[in-house]
């Protein structure tokens, strides 16, 4: 490696603009003659609209239109639509019901937008829309899955009868019964993973742009994808041709995967731009953005897992109920089902496995998904179901998990998935190395002392990253490929623009991607830009969720430079009189391997553009473009291992060590990989220890609608952590990485439950484990 | 926020009468509180008179054991006052201990105790110090002041000045943060005074706001130390209950943090 090259832990490139308040986010975005929207949103969980009475608001001061659904439903702008198609176990499609990006009939959640207003100023338009009166027909409300499909319930949509959107399996469930009653042992438990709001630092915003003079829109927005968003604009929601809508995502600050989906404000504010005539921009405030970002996770799951004799999983039975929320969401539908039963083998070898999969519209918010998407959710099943079994049958979890272990490459599990590699065994031992595992007796005795009750838990996650084949995924129902797309643009004096279909919105691709390229040429990372997120620079692709930018959108990288370097040692070889196979490069220039001859970089790119001695028949210039479809998706895989002390007087949890072991495969940037990393742990420890989204289960208001009720993960919440990486190259793509976005927020929220548990003896505690029911879930233990 | 008219008083009469003359007028001090509220379009005065500027309000001075925080004093510098530390260094963790510091530095001992939010720090320890609340008008006995939930004693347009108290010989504050706001989910102040009278005030915990515990008061009064209150049952019935922490919970937390507060006294 270079200095700058693979495994360099370079500094940031993007990080100047950030630290420097330079960076430029949607809505700092401003045209000349832009207005401000403000939308009129439901305060009900269910309603009828009767009827909207907008003639007072009209004539406010400032107020320039203000527009409803009936119109744009009049303009056949289509409704939202979850992109991936799922079965039930019946043959039926999922039951879809329309979501209209403003409400003219019926209301399904607080925050559903009915109406929007474009005025001179925010303030006036946030006056009108207070003007604006919605005469609503309140409907009883219901916010809980499982309360939602049981009898007598309200209903949502016409199209799902109790609320059920599909009823979906995965497995062999005879087999799997078989296992359960011929097993040795049978532990069972169920288990909630709590509802999270995703909080990226930057709310959503749009800036919609209608050029009546070209008949073309322009459409700023904070996505993770905007190419996605212009094929889902034009082709589902007829907001304009492909080629007739820019979409753009300038710096975006944070995701976590709530911005890869359409919400209606990007489509109505273009729509508006038209009818208004003038641009239209809105930007969302946190209380928005908790009412109306797509929540996280939601599930309520029972688990029979089945060992024989010897304490080898014989079978695995899972039951689960995932909230969908209001409406079905962009990537709904595949969160709980393909991104989660999938996952269930763990990484363990599990011969019977069956997932049955209920999913349920609720008078809440969408759910889809959230760092990690399903994989936290299986992680956290799998994981309590080992300690607990693991306590029940009296042997060490570590125990456990080395017998079970898959320890042969590649494995097919029974639920799709083929591992491709690993060495599940090399990170539990690093991180019970680090965490001094054997001391940990010691260290409890010690805690007692002090009246503190100290536990020791630990997670092996396996995750799935850069989703794929597009093959595989279109034949289960997704909408899409999978794929991604780069193009490799050397100027004549050499230096480097990559166009990435991949979308940076915190990850460090303008350093990490300029870091491949200085490996392969030998250049400078300075002379290297990273163009993404605009629709008119760069070519079709598929953005950033799913951990899949390194594995999947460096690998079409690297497809493009491979065909950048054939073509520069062709010239090279032409103009030094070499044979083309003799030629090499190496730090900035190109060599005839074993002679004193070189000719640097730039001369062979300026060669290339000059096009005066070319060797016959090429055509001039120097720009490459690739697709890559991987083969296989890539499975990262780690072990933590969390160590808390609880205050018995106050529940209060301490996490006092926290050792992470992953194996991301090979890392293009190892400080980067710890940011992934360190961020990760934090959000699931705010998941394990401090985060609930709570609608009133009455009304259906949102209670945690502000940070003075939804409890964030602050710095002085973390303890430092402990990382080490091992590696088992992914053998699919040519880089071998596997990918790291997601993982810390999938293997850590079950390792601190685990440790807390193990300190209070008490295995009845649902997550955020807040200090009242860490106290409660105590004092019923003692 | 709707829009509203800014005034800045130079004087306590200036603010009593820049008040008096405005539609819907409201006192403006840190504004950590006001301006979020008229942010969220919860709260619309007409007219905002700020006390920030008036050299009376300003300044905290310790005379003996006669302490005076004027009432434009912030967090900050209450947690910073040496004079303070000196008398009573228990009311300067107690500010040290109030949100972040950007709230610190904005935030007021005289917004805090007029807005007399259940969940703050402040009312507590007024009342275990039985401090005095002066106002342009009068003077109001900290027992007196705080009436109920965001309720005070103060009339329409009487403006705090100044917050008073005697040093005590020993006082404490323990508090429990609440996990996502970060104020008191439960807070207890303790005060003993040279004459061996006790007070024990209670914030975050009460379903009428803050309150005194006669029963810790007594035990404490009795033998000043921890395990005096380890008898003492807190009753439940007339606590909070919310998302964070039921009333039987906050019980514990009301004798647990009241522990802690005469260990750390
Ligand atoms: C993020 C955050 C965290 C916080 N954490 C805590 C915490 O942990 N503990 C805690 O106790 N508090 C906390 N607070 C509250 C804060 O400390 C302030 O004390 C509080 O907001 C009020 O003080 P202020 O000076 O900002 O008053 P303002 O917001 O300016 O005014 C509050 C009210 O008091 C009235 N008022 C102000 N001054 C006077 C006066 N002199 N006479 C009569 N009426 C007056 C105003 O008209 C208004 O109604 C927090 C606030 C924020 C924003």
């Amino acid at each position: 490696m270079g200095v700058e090259g693979i495994g360099a832990s370079v500094a940031r490139k993007e990080d100047k603009r950030f630290l420097t308040g330079k960076g430029r986010y949607t809505d700092d975005m401003s045209v000349p003659g832009m207005k401000y929207a403000f939308f009129v949103r439901s305060p009900y969980a269910h309603a009828r609209i009767k009827s909207i009475d907008m003639s007072a608001a009209k004539d406010m001061p400032g107020v320039i239109g203000i527009l409803e659904g009936k119109q744009l439903q009049a303009d056949a702008i289509g409704n939202i639509i979850c992109g991936w198609m799922i079965h039930s176990k019946d043959g039926s499609p999922m039951k879809m019901g329309a979501w209209r990006p403003l409400a003219h009939e019926t209301v399904r959640y607080v925050g559903d937008a009915v109406a929007i207003v474009v005025a001179d100023s925010l303030g006036e338009a946030r006056d009108a829309a207070e003007a604006v009166v919605v005469d609503y027909e309140v409907l009883p409300a219901v916010t809980e899955a499982v309360k939602a499909l049981e009898a007598g319930q309200p209903q949502l949509h016409p199209e799902a009868p109790n609320n059920l959107i599909f009823d979906w399996q995965l497995g062999d469930g005879v087999a799997a019964d078989t296992a359960i009653a011929e097993a040795a042992h049978v532990t069972e438990i169920t288990l909630r993973n709590n509802r999270l709001a995703p909080n990226p630092m930057e709310p959503r915003a749009t800036l919609g742009i209608y050029d009546s003079a070209e008949d073309h829109y322009t459409c700023y927005t904070t996505s993770q994808n905007p190419h996605v968003a212009r094929l889902v604009m034009s082709a589902f929601y007829n907001v304009a041709p492909e080629n007739k809508l820019r979409v753009i995502a300038p710096d975006v600050g944070g995701g976590f995967g709530s911005k890869i989906y359409i919400y209606p404000e990007e489509i109505v504010c273009l729509w508006a731009s038209k009818k208004t005539g003038v641009p239209v921009k809105w930007t969302c405030d946190r209380t928005e953005a908790f009412l109306t970002d797509a929540h996280g996770r939601d599930h309520v799951s029972t688990v029979k897992m089945a060992f024989d004799k010897d304490n080898r999983i014989t079978g695995l039975k899972v039951d689960t109920i995932a909230n969908l929320g209001a409406y079905m969401s962009l990537f709904s539908s595949a969160v709980p089902t393909y991104l989660y039963a999938t996952l269930l083998s763990g990484q363990y070898a599990i011969p019977a496995i069956h997932a049955n999969v209920r999913t349920v519209y609720t008078n809440t918010v969408p759910v889809d998904a959230y760092r990690g998407a399903g994989r936290p959710e299986a992680t956290y099943l799998l994981e309590r179901t080992m300690e607990t079994a693991a306590r029940e049958l009296g042997v060490s979890p570590a125990e456990l998990r080395r017998k079970n272990f898959v320890r042969t490459f590649p494995y097919q599990t029974p639920v799709i998935m083929n591992y491709d590699a690993g060495d599940y065994e090399a990170s539990l031992e690093a991180a019970m190395a680090s965490a001094d595992w054997n001391g940990f007796a010691a260290r409890k005795a010690e805690a007692a002392g002090r009246g503190k009750k100290r536990g020791i838990g630990m997670s092996c996650y396996i995750e799935a990253c850069g989703i794929a084949p597009s093959a595989a995924v279109g034949s289960l129902g997704a909408g899409v490929g999978l794929w991604e797309s780069a193009e490799v643009r050397v100027n004549a004096v050499g230096t480097i623009e990559v166009m990435t279909g991949s979308h940076s919105h915190g990850q460090g691709h303008e350093t990490t991607f300029a870091q491949l390229v200085a490996d392969r040429l030998g250049i400078p990372i300075d002379n290297v830009n990273i163009v993404h997120g605009d629709t008119d620079k760069v070519q079709m692709g598929m953005g950033t969720y799913g951990s899949r930018s390194g594995a999947v959108g460096m690998s079409a990288v690297v497809k493009a430079l491979d065909k950048v370097e054939a073509k520069a040692k062709k010239i090279a070889a032409h103009l030094m009189e070499a044979d083309e196979s003799d030629i090499v490069i190496e730090n900035g220039e190109l060599k005839v391997a074993g002679t004193d001859k070189a000719l640097p970089w730039f001369q062979v790119a300026l060669a290339a553009y000059t096009a005066h001695n070319l060797p016959a028949g090429m055509e001039p210039g120097l720009k490459e473009g690739a697709f890559y479809d991987p083969s296989n998706f890539t499975f990262p895989a780690g072990c933590y291992i969390c160590e808390v002390e609880v205050d018995p007087e106050t529940g209060v949890t301490e996490i006092v060590q926290f050792v992470a072991a992953d194996d991301f495969g090979n890392i293009i940037n190892p400080m980067i990989v710890e940011g992934q990393v360190h961020g990760g742990i934090a959000q699931g420890i705010g998941q394990a220890l401090l985060e609930n989204v709570q609608y009133d289960p009455q009304n259906g208001q949102l209670i945690t609608a502000s940070y003075m009720d939804y409890a964030m993960p602050r710095a002085d919440d973390l303890p430092s952590f402990k990382l080490s990486h091992q590696n088992t190259p992914c053998p699919s793509n040519p880089l071998g990485i596997k990918g790291c976005g997601e993982a810390g927020a999938i293997g850590s929220p079950p390792a601190l439950i685990n440790a807390i548990t193990d300190a209070i003896g008490n295995n009845n505690l649902t997550m955020p484990a807040t200090p009242q029911k860490v106290w409660a879930a105590l004092n019923a233990a003692n | 926020m709707y829009a509203t008219n800014y005034h800045r008083a130079s004087s306590v009469q200036d603010a009593v009468k820049l008040k008096s003359e405005a539609d819907e007028g409201k006192y403006l001090s840190g504004g950590m509180t006001l301006i979020a509220t008229m942010k969220q379009r919860l709260a619309a005065p007409s007219d905002l008179v700020d006390l920030r500027h008036i050299p009376d309000l300003k300044g905290i001075s310790v005379n003996g054991k006669s302490v005076r925080i004027g009432a434009a004093a912030t967090h900050f510098d209450v947690a910073s006052s040496v004079e303070l530390k000196a008398a009573c260094p228990a009311i300067c963790d107690l500010a040290h201990h109030i949100g972040d510091p950007h709230v610190r530095h904005m935030g007021t001992i005289g917004g805090s105790v007029a807005n007399n939010d259940p969940a703050a720090d402040y009312p507590a320890a007024l009342l275990a110090l039985d401090a005095v609340v002066v106002t342009n008008a009068r003077e109001i006995k900290a027992a007196d002041f705080f009436t109920g939930l965001f309720e005070t004693a103060l009339e329409e347009g009487e403006m705090i000045v100044a917050v008073t108290f005697d040093a005590p010989a020993k006082a404490g504050y323990a508090k429990f943060r609440n996990p996502a706001s970060r104020y008191a989910m439960t807070g207890v102040f303790v005060a003993r005074r040279d004459d061996g009278d006790v007070r024990v005030a209670v914030t975050g915990a009460g379903a009428g706001g803050v309150f005194r515990h006669s029963g810790m008061e007594a035990a404490l009064a009795a033998s000043w130390s921890p395990d005096a209150l380890s008898g003492i049952a807190v009753d439940p019935s007339d606590l909070l209950s919310d998302i964070h922490a039921n009333a039987e919970y906050r019980a514990n937390l009301v004798k647990v943090m009241a522990k802690r507060a005469v260990a750390a006294a």
